[in-house]
């Protein structure tokens, strides 16, 4: 309920603003729901949003795969990690743009260079995520599994997945977050649709309405992205807790 | 095919450890047995009993196969059926009790009829919770379950009774009786209270301090599991005047 009454409150204060400022600058929220309407019948807005839910999905799944491997055996082998943080040292403190703009100059102004360039910038986030879960895996547990003959797939499905579980919740949240603002970026430097695409366009013509209309709509989504798929799966994880007394 | 025919071919439990160190934070080694060996015949029921610290829950790891890091040699009774109870039962907390002891058997046999088990040990009742709504009593009997649904012929057990009020360890005492007698099993216990450990055993192993090797060996007259409270008693004393003798012993001989 407070949650609801601050949303409004938030639309009321900048109701109020866009009325007293009166500027074109700064769109009420009327205006900008008109915008989004109207992009929404002519099906601009939702085939502009696939576009870049598209990219976001495909380069979400290649960091999230490639960094849980490289996190999970940098946890587990003292070897690899030694070998592998000097790497993780360089790319998580790689700026964004740096990434984007090499991979754009190294393989092309392509979809292969989009994804995989967001895909660069999720990933050490991941590793260093999954690597702390690695580290913290329980040892007599996985003595346990040891002892009484589990299967590899057994294994990492009954021992090491739920043990990992709150650390893929953690780094799927701030991952999808990280991941579409930065599609958005990727977008507005060397692709010709997408939501970055059109929010370019539209800051050449000052168009603040469609500006607002669009991150707002892809708010919309991945608030929904997060109520139906990551808290529900989250949920189910977690459900062997003791609840509360 | 059949159990007791099995029984007949199973080998011996035999441990040899020469050496065995841990390394210690600074990098030193730290001897912790040496020079053990240990004989226990298919089918019997051996118990380890020793100051608490004195390598008694290694030898436990190095037998189980578990630990391979060091001087010896193992050979280790049956088909390499093994069921383990830890000293904590680390069951699986995100799996139901039952996930847990289905998930220790073999594949093809995780669907097993385990009704019998369940009732003996009492846990008909609590198949569907979690281990983290379990007293420590229950989850020690899912610990003991786990090591026997997959009709092991070689058992190993870490003080499985520890921690528990003693009308409840008297209970799962005569629980493991009932088990390890209805199906033939080659087990080794570590212990340190020497009348659970009497009335349990065929043989007794009495450990010394580090670094742990075998003081003293004792056969006990079966059947073992129903002796009565006035044997039990006169064997521990006997045996404490003989562990008394055997420490001296050891002692003088180390210093001459």
């Amino acid at each position: 309920m407070q949650r609801a009454y601050s949303l409004a409150a938030l639309l009321a204060v900048w109701a109020v603003t866009a009325a007293m400022v009166h500027s074109r600058l700064l769109p009420g929220p009327l205006a900008v729901a008109n915008t989004i309407l109207v992009d929404i019948r002519s099906g601009d807005l939702p085939f502009q949003m696939a576009c870049t839910l598209a990219r976001v999905i495909a380069s979400f799944s290649i960091a999230m795969l490639l960094g849980i491997a490289a996190g999970y055996a940098m946890g587990r082998l003292k070897a690899i990690d030694r070998y592998g943080d000097a790497w993780l040292i360089v790319l998580i403190n790689m700026p964004a743009l740096v990434t984007i703009i090499f991979v754009y100059v190294w393989i092309g102004l392509n979809e292969t260079a989009a994804i995989l360039a967001v895909a660069i910038n999720k990933l050490p986030n991941v590793i260093v995520v999954m690597r702390e879960g690695a580290r913290a895996l329980d040892p007599e547990l996985d003595e346990m599994a040891k002892a009484f003959r589990f299967t590899w797939p057994s294994r990492i499905r009954h021992v090491v997945v739920p043990q990992l579980a709150p650390y893929l919740a953690a780094c799927s949240r701030s991952g999808l977050s990280i991941v579409w603002k930065i599609v958005l970026v990727v977008e507005l430097i060397g692709r010709p649709n997408g939501v970055g695409f059109v929010l370019n366009t539209a800051y050449q013509l000052f168009d603040m309405a469609k500006i607002l209309g669009y991150s707002i709509s892809f708010i919309v989504l991945m608030l929904l992205v997060e109520s139906l798929l990551v808290q529900p799966l989250e949920r189910r994880a977690i459900r062997w807790r003791r609840r509360p007394a | 095919m059949n159990d007791a025919q099995s029984v007949g071919d199973a080998a011996p439990l035999e441990l040899r450890i020469d050496a065995k160190a841990h390394r210690s934070a600074d990098g030193t080694r730290v001897p912790v047995i040496a020079d053990l060996r240990l004989r226990l015949e298919a089918g019997d029921f051996g118990v380890l009993i020793g100051p608490s610290g004195c390598g008694k829950t290694t030898i436990l790891r190095i037998a189980a196969g578990l630990d391979r890091d060091f001087q010896g040699e193992l050979r280790a009774p049956g088909s390499g059926r093994l069921g383990m109870v830890f000293q904590e039962p680390r069951l699986l907390p995100w799996r139901t009790v039952e996930q847990n002891i289905r998930l220790a058997m073999p594949i093809g046999e995780a669907t097993a009829d385990l009704r019998d088990l369940i009732a003996t040990l009492g846990l008909g009742a609590h198949m569907a919770r979690y281990p983290g709504e379990l007293s420590l009593g229950l989850a020690r009997r899912a610990a003991i379950a786990r090591a026997f649904a997959l009709r092991p012929d070689f058992l190993l057990l870490d003080e499985p009774f520890v921690s528990l009020d003693e009308a409840v360890a008297d209970r799962l005492r005569g629980e493991l009786v009932e088990l390890t007698t209805r199906t033939p099993v080659t087990t080794l216990m570590v212990t340190h209270d020497l009348t659970e450990a009497v009335q349990l055993a065929d043989r007794l192993f009495f450990l010394s301090d580090r670094p742990t090797r075998i003081i003293l060996e004792k056969s006990l007259p079966p059947p073992r599991g129903s002796r009565s409270r006035a044997l039990v008693a006169a064997i521990v004393d006997e045996m404490r005047a003989a562990v008394a003798r055997a420490a001296t012993d050891t002692r003088a001989g180390q210093v001459s």
